[in-house]
């Protein structure tokens, strides 16, 4: 898993739960002593140990656990501003998702995301199929997606609501569902589309 | 059928499709443009000539040289436009001749100019504060722009890393060349830097000096005070040796008691040896932390690299040495600058021990 996946769930546990507790977890799953380096790539069974043991450890179900980790991703203004980007607003922000595997590998070649697809099925309503080798990607985007519905100041309901596991190399699918109640209900956070001069994100 | 389809377009309509496009009629007068240009421009420019407004670079840039190039295909493919009102922000577009003169008066004839920043992109979004509204969904400006943010990122994360990389590299360096307890060079440093300094003072850089420093009756305190007392000694040693010299100087400890230092042109005979004696008076006097005193001398033997032809690292050592030993003979507490080997003008021959200066 590339390195950037380890290091965000580090960051997520740091910045929740605190220092002390993700030297405790660092130590359990044989993490390094610094901690993962975003610009690396670490062994899968790394990625699945760290989230097995954190979310034993915090008595949490996996599932939620991920879910939480990935709205603490749009915390982060960095992934927050790319996610942005995707769209003027949150329907154009659900149709970027299609795009958003061809899009990270765009920054980062080696990084590799599930395969997204978005359906409209009836008016405002959006299942995202979520195709990936590892199980938990449908939990990240559930979490990720509601935190960006915020973001954008948009009134949704999302759901995982069915996962098929891998299986013999084909890859497993989740489902998460998306009802669009109102796309406008609050104002949102601000985008600029490029930062001020000087600034980083 | 096809080849005599029209296909008629008001002007707000074309905006919406190309929210950068320009039209010039036939004098070369704005008849409309896009609302992001607009933006740009300002909308006062409808009516004006474009000139006015517009400067095409590359070409003293008239509206008629638009026209011009505007007519052959092939010049017309990248045109470059520079707006008045923001010199600094130019525009890349692509002109095409419109319409004949069967469209009457209210036609559109003239030529129709598709414009888009190119890699001014980022700094006429944050110029003009302008937003995905601004751009045709086909415009490839969010997709630079995300580019152009994710680069950063990957780029601080690289930079970030990079430094990681240097300060644990530079740590492992330093361990690897210095002495823990004195933290003084250690005898690798000291290999490494003789190497360096007498390949310069070889192609005519400045002469150094060879101090070799042995402490007198170290052993006596550390057998009677104890370890810990002894490896205090050679600390507050260590420091007075790092005082007494320059930061282009070396100080090394090459062994239990044994220091030598590299001193850069320091060659004059009684300097050195004025230095000697400083540094054995302030070792004789020097105190621990606890106020303890240190109860130690130090016998001392220098060789000076003018004196060779050329200055080998071995060489000098040795006559450092054998300096050393002369000061140990004769009483200790004192510091011999070796005569060095005489050169009648020819290579250095076989020379015995140096002799001793007076004391």
């Amino acid at each position: 898993m590339h390195g950037i996946v380890n290091r965000s769930i580090q960051q997520f546990i740091v910045d929740v739960y605190g220092a002390s507790l993700w030297a405790e977890i660092a130590v359990l799953v044989g993490a390094p002593a610094d901690g993962f380096e975003a610009l690396l790539q670490y062994d899968d069974t790394m990625t699945l140990a760290l989230i097995e043991t954190a979310a034993l450890r915090l008595g949490r179900r996996r599932e939620a656990f991920l879910e939480d980790l990935g709205a603490h991703l749009i915390s982060r203004e960095t992934l927050r501003r790319l996610l942005r980007f995707g769209g003027m607003d949150y329907a154009d922000f659900l149709f970027s998702l299609n795009e958003l595997q061809g899009r990270a590998q765009m920054a980062l070649p080696d990084l590799e995301l599930p395969s997204l697809s978005l359906r409209a099925r009836a008016d405002g309503q959006f299942t995202l199929e979520v195709r990936a080798e590892t199980e938990g990607w449908g939990a990240v985007f559930t979490g990720l997606l509601r935190a960006m519905a915020d973001d954008y100041g948009a009134l949704v309901l999302i759901e995982m609501v069915s996962a098929e596991p891998p299986r013999q190399g084909r890859p497993g699918i989740e489902r998460v569902e998306i009802t669009l109640h109102e796309a406008r209900f609050a104002s949102g956070r601000r985008f600029d589309l490029v930062l001020p001069q000087g600034v980083a994100s | 059928m096809s080849a005599a389809a029209r296909l008629c377009l008001d002007a707000v309509t074309l905006g919406r499709l190309m929210p950068m496009f320009l039209w010039l009629d036939t004098d070369g007068m704005i008849r409309a443009m896009g609302p992001t240009l607009t933006k740009l421009v300002g909308a006062d420019a409808v009516g004006a000539h474009a000139s006015d407004h517009i400067r095409m670079e590359g070409c003293g840039g008239t509206e008629a040289q638009l026209w011009q190039m505007a007519q052959d295909p092939e010049r017309a493919r990248r045109i470059k436009l520079r707006l008045k009102a923001h010199p600094d922000c130019v525009l890349r577009g692509h002109a095409v001749p419109i319409g004949d003169a069967t469209c009457g008066p209210s036609g559109g004839v003239g030529i129709l100019v598709a414009l888009s920043f190119g890699i001014g992109l980022i700094a006429a979004v944050r110029a003009h504060d302008l937003t995905d509204a601004d751009f045709a969904p086909t415009d490839m400006a969010m997709e630079l722009l995300f580019l152009n943010e994710s680069r950063s990122g990957v780029m601080a994360e690289l930079r970030a890393l990079n430094e990681r990389l240097e300060d644990a590299r530079r740590e492992a360096e330093a361990q690897a060349m210095s002495d823990p307890l004195t933290g003084l060079a250690n005898r690798r440093a000291l290999e490494q830097e003789l190497e360096r300094v007498v390949a310069l003072a070889a192609r005519g850089g400045s002469p150094f000096a060879l101090a070799h420093i042995d402490l007198d009756h170290f052993k006596e305190v550390n057998d009677t005070l104890g370890h810990a007392a002894g490896d205090g000694v050679l600390a507050r040693a260590a420091e007075i040796l790092r005082e007494e010299t320059r930061r282009s100087d070396m100080v090394a400890r090459i062994g239990g008691d044994e220091f030598v230092m590299v001193l850069r042109g320091t060659v004059s005979r009684p300097r050195l040896k004025a230095l000697g004696e400083r540094i054995i008076a302030r070792l004789e006097t020097a105190e621990l932390a606890d106020g303890q005193p240190c109860r130690v001398s130090a016998s001392m033997g220098v060789a000076i690299s003018s004196d060779y032809r050329p200055p080998e690292a071995e060489r000098m050592l040795a006559d450092a040495d054998a300096a050393l030993y002369v000061s140990k003979r004769a009483g200790r507490g004192c510091c011999t600058v070796a005569e060095g080997p005489r050169v009648p003008g020819g290579p250095v021959g076989g020379v015995a021990a140096p002799r001793a200066a007076e004391a």
